[in-house]
């Protein structure tokens, strides 16, 4: 067994590989192709989950069960992070966030499940920034949308911050403005820069598990083992780096439209 | 690194699969279950809220007839002591009348006995005069051998017997 043979690509993992569809399928008589990849299997199955989980909470019991209750508290936090940022008028954005929310929580837990263990291959779709770039389109779309019809044109003042002496303008604005471009940016960019690195990390640490092992029972206690060790823990941050991300690209969803719905 | 090496090739399904998917997920579970499960929420909420109300209201109302019951009880309570009283004084006053009755009763029939005693006196006091009157027309006859008259004897002793 020669050692190119057993080495590790830690960017295997993120390699699209058409299902099917990949040949005729194009969108409309664009040249598009819209094949159905391991990714969109993926979407396809957080949705799913996503949808089996919510409900479960369905049940409409005036004593909720624990799914129901469990359920309850997503809406519930989702509700409450509007009402916090946004007031009384952010309560119709609950859909929208608690979609956007609860898609990239699946997404992220369902991309760090064990599955390989049985031979399946669990697919991140949020480490592709072609997927967070949308989701922070969509985003900001909604912001300069909501922002324009409520504020019109007033909506350019978000520039220029309260109290800002008018000599001050002509350099608060533009620097206000690049910041408030760079949004969707830096919305997409964090989500799949975190998903992809905590990937990467763990590639990488399995694979020194693997060769370390794979030089000797010397070099296994000295590398594998603590790379091991080290892989438990990281598994754990990543657990909790799903749910920070996620919680993270919601709540500056909700602060931008906060934005646009009360200017500042 | 796939994400850029696989773009050309990958970014039209990506964008396609991720607005189908996401899609459905907004319509579906955002839109049309997230509201139920909130308004689930939203009706235990309001429930209770008023839940709560309706036993402050209930304790707020028993209170208040409390209060009620206990005015009318006092009031039942002096009404009862004035019948009460109204009777004792009804009573007495019957009691009186009837003693007085009684009394006038035995009056009356105290002086029917006297005036009859005082009848059957003067009754016996005229039979005495007759008696004596005969007993003295007698007495002349046979002392004196005169005949007096009736109302000449009746006379002579009625003015003896007023001498005494």
């Amino acid at each position: 067994m020669s050692a190119e043979q057993a080495k590790v690509d830690p960017m295997h993992q993120f390699t699209i590989e058409p299902l099917f569809g990949s040949e005729g399928w194009e969108l409309g008589g664009t040249g598009l192709n819209i094949a159905f990849t391991n990714s969109a299997l993926w979407m396809l199955i957080t949705t799913v989950v996503l949808f089996l989980f919510v409900l479960g909470g369905m049940k409409r019991e005036l004593v909720p069960g624990r799914w129901q209750m469990m359920v309850e508290t997503f809406t519930g936090f989702i509700d409450d992070m509007l009402e916090a940022n946004v007031g009384k008028a952010g309560r119709k954005y609950v859909p929208y966030i608690f979609s956007l929310f609860m898609f990239i929580l699946f997404a992220n837990l369902l991309g760090l499940m064990p599955l390989g263990v049985v031979g399946l291959h669990p697919f991140t779709f949020t480490s592709h920034f072609t997927v967070t770039g949308v989701l922070a389109i969509m985003s900001f779309s909604i912001v300069l949308l909501v922002g324009f019809w409520k504020h019109g044109l007033h909506f350019f003042s978000l520039f220029v911050p309260h109290g800002t002496p008018w000599p001050m303008v002509p350099v608060i604005a533009p620097i206000e403005f690049i910041s408030f471009m760079v949004r969707p940016f830096s919305l997409g960019l964090r989500l799949f820069v975190a998903m992809m690195a905590g990937h990467v990390l763990l590639e990488v640490l399995s694979s020194f598990v693997i060769d370390g092992w794979g030089a000797g029972v010397g070099f296994g206690f000295l590398v594998g083992l603590p790379s091991f060790i080290l892989m438990i823990g990281i598994c754990a941050l990543e657990l909790l780096v799903a749910g920070i991300q996620a919680y993270v690209f919601a709540l500056l969803t909700s602060l931008y439209i906060n934005d646009a719905e009360n200017l500042h | 690194m796939p994400q850029i090496a696989q773009l050309a090739e990958t970014w039209s399904s990506q964008v396609f699969w991720l607005l189908i998917f996401f899609g459905l997920t907004f319509f579906v579970i955002g839109r049309g279950m997230v509201p139920k499960v909130m308004e689930t929420v939203a009706h235990r909420d309001s429930q209770i809220a008023g839940d709560l109300a309706a036993a402050k209201a209930a304790r707020d109302a028993a209170d208040a007839q409390e209060d009620a019951w206990r005015v009318r009880e006092n009031e039942n309570r002096a009404s009862a002591q004035a019948i009460v009283a109204k009777a004792k004084d009804e009573a007495a006053a019957k009691s009186e009348k009837k003693l007085k009755a009684a009394q006038a009763r035995i009056d009356s029939k105290l002086d029917e006995a006297e005036t009859r005693i005082a009848e059957a006196r003067t009754a016996a006091l005229a039979e005495v005069e007759s008696v004596a009157v005969e007993a003295a027309q007698d007495i002349v006859s046979r002392l004196a051998g005169v005949k007096v008259t009736k109302p000449a004897a009746t006379k002579a002793v009625k003015e003896a017997m007023n001498h005494g």
